[in-house]
């Protein structure tokens, strides 16, 4: 196996993380807040949606985001009026909203099959791409790989260095107990559920316009699933998120490779190992983090806040 | 009443009767339907079935009303769009393998509609089958790829491993190595027909691979466009012109040709002569075409296209032996060529000197 | 400003109103979306085609109860689970186990007549189902890992192993090497129920088993157990009652009935393994469960209004051209509804003036 196989191996993974890094940094902070919202996958295909068809109208990547971001948020919006002032149950409302973001960006995106668009394209720093290996595999992405890791960080940052995270963080694990203390349960589990709405929306939109400039119903083809079990893979330590992220990406892009090399398990198998690999890693994170309290999920996670006013 | 009168009246009766009994004949236009396993907007195989459909609305106008259902899966469900179609058309296209079981059953209930399932071999009274000979077009591109490529790996997006997707895999490989001895052929089993997604990770898996020369057995453009983004990547249209998605990388694109297959059993329900065929047609019968030439050397492309007629007349079969198996066993002996069943419809071996383990 | 005031007791009134709300507010904005996206089409007839048309065909109404009764037996499992907290979400990888388990008895004994192999079958299926939800029942009672995530990513195990097992042990041998079973010889075929239709038993097993459902969770001590953890999980601890218990009898009953209704599928409407058997009934059950409010009884109903909508979609498809996901955007909207109409029958919606 040459160098350059290599570099294109993990210039592959890289890419084939970063929609899974998105919506699982997202979620992570909807669920560190306590709740759980099994729409991620709804609201990334209304991201890919929206991000396809704004593209293809307006030629600006940058507005196209932009709307999926904001199309991401808008149903996320739905979940979080339902679950928060509703009080409605947290899964059965999740699953509707995946139903209802798949259906909608179908229905919609259903005039936009035939088209193309121009992807989003790699960024050249000079000098810094130019480096032999390194520069691929490091300085040669398009801005929304940057923006990833980026929002990782930030994300850290904000939950553990800062007092709103801290709050987040109690509301997450204690609703009760935060809500006597004074704090707004309510407000900023709104606001993580609507980040994390963004944060899915601009990952779906990873997909349609970075790619494979076509449209196409199910592109996102169940990650929004596989984000949520990275979420419980990092054990909500956000910079985990990559590591899961680059894992299962990794494992789906490897498949592909080692059928190439006629690695002699038949597809189907070598396509289940990315599903039990995160089964696997799951567990034996709980085997090993029984006596580690900050390893743990937060308390609060899918119960319904009462508030008693 | 006068006689002129009386012979007016009688001789504008007999024509009014005349008029009425034409009329009615003709009045009632057939209909047709179209069961889809895909978008049209695929731009692969059921952008052509519908392309078919489209060249009998052109070629019978008002005498024809045709119905198209698209992505309907290939489960249960389906036997439920089939009969709500068979209600109401007189003859009803399935256009997937997948499709094969419930057009029998709904067949069965409707003995008066007729139907046509594609890629299939199930027949009944009322139930014909039909495909095409695919790997002709294959021997093509293979041979356009092996003159080609200069990495010398062919890299194949497969769908599932299927006597037809063999078939093409089989006659593209050998095809390539009739031309250039050092060609390697890779292959990748995306257990999908359509999911540009998953084509086009496979697409850059295989040239991450070597490989510069990208064919697929799937449905949707997006190798293409892969090919289109990467400097020195050659591809190949599937079932229909890809040429929109690829103007610098399509080499060539089999196109799958239905529309005169199709106008030929519509106008025979019209008629009243349609009877149950099993057709099995390609280049010589105009049902397998292919996207213009371009890309290449024009010697190529002429060399090409004498390639295609000698296929067409008769001259070039593109299993001729001798060919063994990928054991080493032997399949055809020299100058054989195979008969259409059991060897080409079953086939379930790769040739040998294709290196990759077959599915199971 | 709009208040929520919890009530005394719940609404009794508002326990039947609220679905009926749900459904005409879904209606009412199905009809403003549809209106504004589809300019040329009149959209109250294809409001008709799809929820009214079919109710007048006896065709469509078999088809109706033929898709209604996977979702039944389904959701009776689920629903248990549910009212313990259970989340049971891969319920339909459950189905295509005991699909491909209860198919492969019936392949085995393919040359071979006999009415005791459809029960044969069926059996198989359900210790299928089973034994694919108890890998989740296992992690979650012994490592405590969510049983969301297990069965989820188990479900896109079972459909790979589908594929495996079309590709090799269960292929028809005679079938052009197609990835398909054979067709089920008469012996492994689902009785038919209604002559000429494609309705069969399954249809009276879901009906039997809601019943038996309905009296279990009302009379049986365990049902109750049931009751309570699902809505406070804390108070059931405190309360003694055995949370590893109730996990694994939730998922081996979702589990064993979801093979069940993978069998019913490949032996009824089907009639062969292919690589077409999941359906997303799995994930539609879930709908239908809550859309029931996990309650037996109104299991029967709500499959039936879903499987209403799937029938009634498809004719709207093939009448007016418009794309499948249509259905999909009424169900989702529908449990939306639902879900935000249920909060009526717990508190009372108030208006009040805020006090300056």
């Amino acid at each position: 196996m040459n160098e350059s196989l290599l570099i294109d191996i993990i210039i592959g993974i890289s890419i084939a993380s970063v929609p899974l890094i998105f919506a699982a940094i997202g979620e992570l902070v909807v669920e560190r807040s306590g709740v759980l919202n099994l729409g991620v996958e709804g609201m990334m295909i209304v991201g890919a949606l929206l991000g396809f068809v704004v593209q293809f109208h307006t030629g600006s990547p940058f507005v196209a985001v932009l709307a999926a971001l904001l199309g991401g948020m808008a149903i996320a919006s739905i979940f979080a009026f339902l679950t928060q002032f509703l009080l409605t149950n947290q899964v059965a409302t999740g699953l509707a909203l995946t139903l209802f973001g798949l259906g909608f960006s179908a229905f919609v995106g259903r005039g936009y099959t035939e088209e193309t668009i121009q992807l989003i394209t790699s960024i050249h720093i000079p000098m810094l791409s130019d480096i032999p290996i390194i520069g691929p595999m490091l300085f040669s992405y398009n801005p929304l790989v940057y923006l990833a890791f980026f929002m990782v960080y930030l994300v850290w940052w904000f939950l553990f260095k800062t007092k709103q995270g801290l709050i987040l963080r109690s509301i997450g694990d204690n609703h009760d107990a935060a809500h006597a203390i004074g704090h707004n349960v309510i407000r900023y589990r709104v606001m993580a559920i609507l980040f994390g709405g963004a944060m899915a929306g601009i990952g779906g939109a990873f997909l349609s316009l970075v790619q494979v400039p076509i449209w196409g119903e199910d592109m996102t083809a169940g990650r929004g699933w596989i984000a949520l079990g990275l979420v419980v893979f990092s054990s909500w330590q956000p910079f985990r998120v990559i590591l899961g992220a680059i894992i299962f990406g990794g494992i789906t892009i490897l498949q592909l490779h080692a059928q190439g090399f006629d690695i002699r398990i038949s597809a189907q198998y070598l396509s289940m190992l990315p599903y039990l690999a995160t089964i696997i890693i799951l567990v034996s994170l709980r085997m090993r983090a029984k006596n580690k309290t900050n390893r743990t999920m937060p308390n609060c996670l899918g119960r319904i806040f009462h508030s008693t006013t | 009443m006068s006689n002129i009168r009386l012979t007016s009246i009688l001789k504008l009766s007999l024509l009014s009767a005349v008029l009425a009994f034409t009329s009615n004949v003709f009045a009632d236009p057939v209909k047709a339907a179209f069961v889809y396993i895909g978008p049209t907007g695929d731009h692969g195989w059921t952008f052509a079935h519908d392309q078919g459909a489209k060249y009998v609305k052109e070629h019978m106008g008002d005498d024809v009303v045709i119905t198209t259902v698209e992505s309907v899966a290939e489960n249960s469900d389906s036997e439920r769009t089939i009969t709500s179609l068979a209600r109401k058309n007189d003859i009803i296209f399935t256009t997937s393998f997948g499709y094969m079981n419930p057009t029998i059953k709904v067949a069965k209930r409707y003995p008066d509609v007729k139907f046509e399932h594609a890629t299939g071999y199930m027949l009944a009274d009322n139930v014909s089958v039909y495909s095409a000979r695919f790997y002709e077009g294959r021997h093509i591109i293979g041979k356009l790829a092996g003159k080609m490529t200069k990495s010398n790996v062919i890299g194949y997006i497969a769908s599932f491993p299927i006597p037809e997707v063999i078939r093409g895999i089989n006659a593209a490989y050998l095809a390539a190595k009739s031309v250039n001895p050092d060609i390697q052929i890779k292959i990748v089993w995306v257990y999908t027909w359509y999911d540009p997604g998953k084509e086009a990770d496979a697409a850059n898996a295989l040239i991450a691979q070597g490989a510069d020369i990208i064919m697929q057995h799937t449905d949707s453009t997006a190798a293409m466009t892969v090919a289109e983004e990467t400097e020195g990547v050659y591809a190949f249209g599937q079932a229909s012109d890809m040429g929109e998605w690829g103007p610098t990388s399509q080499l060539t694109g089999i196109i799958d040709d239905w529309g005169p297959y199709y106008l030929s059993r519509v106008q025979a329900v019209k008629d009243g002569t349609w009877t149950s065929t099993d057709t099995f047609d390609g280049i010589a019968e105009g049902m397998v075409e292919f996207a213009p030439m371009a890309n290449m050397p024009k010697d190529l492309a002429s060399w090409a296209e004498r390639t295609i007629n000698a296929i067409g007349n008769g001259y070039i079969h593109p299993f001729t032996g001798p060919i063994n198996k990928q054991d080493g066993s032997p399949w055809l002996a020299e100058g054989e060529t195979p008969p259409a069943y059991p060897d080409l419809l079953t086939m379930d071996f790769y040739v040998e000197g294709i290196d990759s383990k077959y599915p199971n | 400003m709009i208040r929520l005031i919890p009530r005394i007791e719940n609404s009794n009134a508002m326990i039947l109103l609220s679905p009926l709300l749900a459904l005409t507010f879904t209606v009412i904005t199905a009809y403003f979306i549809f209106v504004s996206i589809l300019v040329d089409i009149e959209v109250s007839s294809v409001f008709y085609t799809l929820f009214v048309e079919p109710l007048t065909d006896s065709y469509y109404i078999s088809e109706l109860l033929v898709k209604a009764a996977p979702l039944m037996i389904i959701a009776l499992g689920l629903s248990i689970g549910f009212r313990a907290g259970v989340w049971n979400i891969g319920a339909e990888g459950q189905y295509v186990i005991g699909g491909i388990a209860g198919s492969a008895v019936g392949l085995y004994f393919y040359d071979v007549e006999g009415f005791w192999i459809i029960p044969l079958m069926a059996i198989a299926g359900i210790l299928g189902g089973m034994f694919y939800a108890s890998i989740a029942a296992f992690l979650k009672t012994k490592y405590q890992v969510n049983e969301i995530l297990v069965t989820l990513m188990l479900t896109y195990v079972a459909v790979l192993f589908l594929s495996a097992m079309l590709q090799g042990p269960l292929r028809n041998p005679s079938g052009f090497n197609f990835p398909e079973s054979r067709i089920f010889h008469d012996s492994a075929l689902l009785p038919i129920i209604w002559q000429g239709t494609r309705v069969h038993i399954g249809l009276i097993i879901a009906i039997l088993f809601s019943f038996v459902a309905w009296f279990g969770i009302k009379r049986h001590m365990s049902g109750m157990q049931i009751k309570i953890t699902g809505s406070a999980p804390r108070a059931a601890k405190f309360a003694g009652f055995d949370d590893n218990k109730t996990v694994w009898f939730s998922l081996l009953i979702s589990g064993g009935l979801a093979g069940l209704a993978g069998l019913f599928e490949a032996a009824g409407p089907a009639g062969q393994l292919t690589p077409g058997l999941p359906q997303f009934y799995g994930f539609t059950a879930i709908i239908v469960a809550f859309l029931a409010r996990l309650h037996p009884l109104g299991i029967l109903f709500s499959a039936s209004l879903i499987a209403l909508t799937y029938v009634g979609g498809e004719n709207v498809q093939i009448d007016y051209d418009l794309p499948s996901s249509i259905t999909q955007i009424l169900q989702g909207m529908l449990l939306f509804y639902f879900l935000a109409c249920d909060i009526l029958i717990k508190y009372k919606v108030v208006l009040f003036k805020t006090i300056r």
